[in-house]
């Protein structure tokens, strides 16, 4: 239910605000330079230009259906969100020999995520005791109980009554309707029910955001990146966890290209390699790193080891890949005339081969590197001491789900941040790919 | 200076589904020390494979080639090649190209600058010589094959269509530029070209070969190349034999083509 809501107001964003501000802004909208001039775009790839208003609204709109999704203090259009305060309903309790009496029951909602919030003195929240109340009239007397928002309370309201269920006491009505054993009241403030065994019961509406364990309002989240920062978890600071990381993927695919290579370069230049490498390197390619977790953590154990092998073969068949690539890119016109100009193999090799399968070579070491960037993070989840991944599913056991985010949204972060390092390391050592 | 023999030379492909092309048939020549050969002949008939085989890239089937005293077994610096493009190395820029023959010989770089630095001259590049290839146009980057090839100071020059992709009017001023290199330099020269006004202006002999199998079909002795040098070549076009004899070629090439497309026909 939440997925379609999640899914309609997504597909809204995108087209509500394109046909606003395509109106609005019929400037910015324009096609700009020499495709100003082009009659047919529609087909046109080289036409086609990153709207960056859109990338911009993009990003804002999954953070205001971040916001708009949990109890966050940030001044977005929300959600209707749970109910939350002091409300109150009326039950009547009926005796055996027909004789009743009205009691008002008084609930006091607080925010379920309490405890976890600190005051303006840093001290932590704590759930709010119940409110006193006048006890009234009769032999059933009024009660007073709390509940976190949603939560779910069974209410013996019996416990300071005269007589008690016991006894014979059975509440027939609620707000003055008539209830029997099983059926529900729906109030705006949530839904008063009667158990099987006739014992009312409160669940406050829980409105369409989420608790706090399930999504953590961005602040939160940013709150706990502080803290973590701070205070480290689980032994070590976030930098180390992002160091370890980091570290077993350069680690690994640093020995999957010092290794993965030459034998890419020997398969793309003899005979014999090729037909050696050949079987190993199809049989493997297909096969998922995370496949090999499990033999990983039989063979290495679960430490470093274990993991800069399972990258460093995350790495190795595609950077054979990208090398024998490399090789059969190469012009055959180059070769000879490198020959005809007096090179060695060893020249044609270092001053031909080499330089001319850097392109490829590149897109197999960003392909690599996200591969193991991917591979680490699982690694860890399955076993390790220290990184991201294992960050994440310590904190997924204790139901931090704020520690889960942050661990995400530095994943990404990073990995986006290698491709980017990997793509100027490109231009700036291939500056004639896609220029031939 | 030593002549190149082209000596009875066949070359027969094994097609993987069992056939065979006789790419070339009995193929002898003689080029002198300093002659500059123009190849001619319809798509097929075995220009690339010819000078394939005299570059030592392919072995021929039968015959042999002869480079002075020595036999040609594979690839060497003595034979230059000119390819119709792609074949400069985009990594390095103008000068790197220029100087990578140098470069492989182990010439140190000081010694090899003069020669290089007048080569670039030579070729119209002095200021375009710490360009990336890429940066160059098409005329441009022949121009750095021709001083790349020449830099290595090689025997004979083997030129197949170096100027194919260019455009009518930069081609006209390589031609120029191809012609007042040879007689500069003197350098045994075979030059392939679809271009018959290309081979007649530039050759001093032109050859039209012959497909299925690939032969020499009929040479010709030229004038029109030594006129050319330092001459506006649209003059050469002028001289009274210049018509005839490509009007004679083209009518040659096209019965040929005829042929072949007859035969083509008959099979289909
Ligand atoms: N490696 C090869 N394997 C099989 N057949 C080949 C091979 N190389 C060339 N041939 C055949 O040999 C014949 C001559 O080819 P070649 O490339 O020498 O012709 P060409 O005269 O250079 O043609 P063009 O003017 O189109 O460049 C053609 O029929 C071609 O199909
Ligand atoms: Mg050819």
């Amino acid at each position: 239910m939440t997925g379609f809501l999640v899914l309609a107001l997504y597909v809204g964003a995108f087209f509500g605000s394109y046909f606003v501000l395509s109106r609005l802004l019929q400037g910015a909208f324009a096609r700009k330079g020499f495709n100003k001039l082009k009659t047919v775009t529609f087909g046109d790839e080289s036409a086609v230009v990153a709207n960056r208003i859109a990338s911009v609204l993009s990003v804002v709109t999954v953070f205001w259906l971040w916001v708009a999704f949990t109890n966050s203090v940030i001044p977005l259009p929300k959600l209707p969100g749970p109910y939350q305060g002091q409300m109150e309903f009326t039950y009547t309790a009926t005796l055996p020999d027909g004789s009743t009496d009205d009691a008002t029951v008084t609930m006091l909602v607080y925010p379920e995520d309490i405890q976890q919030t600190v005051d303006a003195e840093g001290n932590p929240g704590r759930a709010p005791e119940a409110v006193e109340v006048e006890p009234g009239e009769g032999f059933a007397k009024n009660d007073s109980d709390t509940v976190a928002r949603y939560g779910f309370k069974v209410l013996n309201v019996w416990k300071n009554d005269d007589v008690s269920k016991k006894d014979g006491s059975v509440v027939t009505h609620i707000n003055g309707a008539p209830v029997s054993p099983g059926d529900y009241v729906e109030v705006p403030e949530g839904t008063i029910g009667i158990t099987d065994k006739g014992t009312p019961t409160f669940a406050p509406a829980v409105g369409l955001r989420m608790a706090r364990l399930y999504l953590p309002a961005p602040e939160v989240v940013l709150e706990r990146f502080v803290r973590l920062n701070k205070e480290g978890y689980q032994n070590f600071t976030l930098w180390e966890h992002t160091r370890y990381s980091l570290q077993r993927v350069l680690l690994g695919f640093l020995f999957g290209a010092l290794i993965g290579i030459p034998i890419g370069y020997a398969m793309g230049l003899t005979n014999w390699s090729r037909g050696w490498f050949d079987p190993i390197v199809e049989f493997m390619r297909p096969v998922p790193p995370l496949a090999l977790i499990p033999l990983m953590i039989i063979w290495f154990g679960i430490g470093e080891l274990s993991k800069v092998i399972l990258l460093f073969l995350a790495a190795l068949w595609i950077m054979i890949i990208a090398a024998r690539a490399g090789v059969s890119g190469v012009a055959i016109t180059k070769v000879h005339a490198a020959y005809s100009l007096g090179a060695s193999k060893w020249q044609i090799l270092t001053k031909v081969i080499v330089p001319n399968s850097l392109p490829e070579i590149f897109t197999g070491a960003r392909v690599a590197m996200g591969v193991c960037w991917g591979t680490v993070v699982a690694a860890e989840l399955v076993a390790a001491e220290v990184g991201l991944g294992k960050m994440i599913v310590v904190a997924s056991k204790f139901q931090l789900t704020d520690i889960v985010i942050v661990g995400i949204i530095l994943i990404g972060v990073i990995g986006f941040m290698i491709d980017v390092g990997m793509r100027k390391l490109e231009n700036w050592l291939v500056p004639w790919k896609g220029r031939v | 200076m030593s002549g190149l023999l082209i000596d009875d030379i066949s070359m027969r492909f094994d097609l993987p589904n069992g056939g065979h092309v006789q790419a070339l048939k009995n193929v002898t020549l003689d080029i002198k020390s300093g002659e500059l050969m123009s190849v001619l002949g319809p798509s097929g008939c075995g220009k690339t494979t010819l000078l394939n085989i005299v570059a030592g890239f392919l072995a021929p089937t039968q015959g042999r080639v002869m480079l002075g005293d020595h036999e040609v077994k594979g690839p060497d610096a003595e034979r230059g090649m000119v390819f119709q493009q792609g074949a400069l190395f985009e990594w390095m820029n103008v000068r790197d190209n220029v100087r990578f023959g140098p470069d492989m010989k182990g010439v140190s770089r000081s010694q090899s600058r003069e020669k290089v630095e007048h080569l670039l001259e030579v070729v119209g590049l002095q200021d375009f010589k710490e360009k990336a290839i890429y940066e160059l146009s098409g005329g441009m980057q022949q121009r750095v094959a021709l001083a790349r090839c020449l830099a290595n100071d090689p025997d004979v020059i083997l030129m197949d269509e170096p100027l194919g992709a260019l455009d009518a009017l930069t081609r006209e001023k390589m031609q120029s530029l191809v012609l007042d290199l040879w007689k500069e330099t003197g350098k045994t020269i075979i030059l392939i070209t679809h271009s018959v006004e290309e081979a007649l202006l530039l050759g001093e002999r032109l050859l039209v070969m012959a497909p299925r199998p690939g032969r020499v079909h009929k040479e010709y002795r030229l004038p029109f190349a030594d006129l050319g040098v330092g001459n506006d070549l649209r003059e050469v076009k002028k001289h009274p034999d210049y018509n005839s004899t490509r009007e004679e070629i083209l009518e040659m090439i096209w019965n040929m083509e005829e042929e072949i497309m007859g035969r083509a026909e008959e099979q289909a």
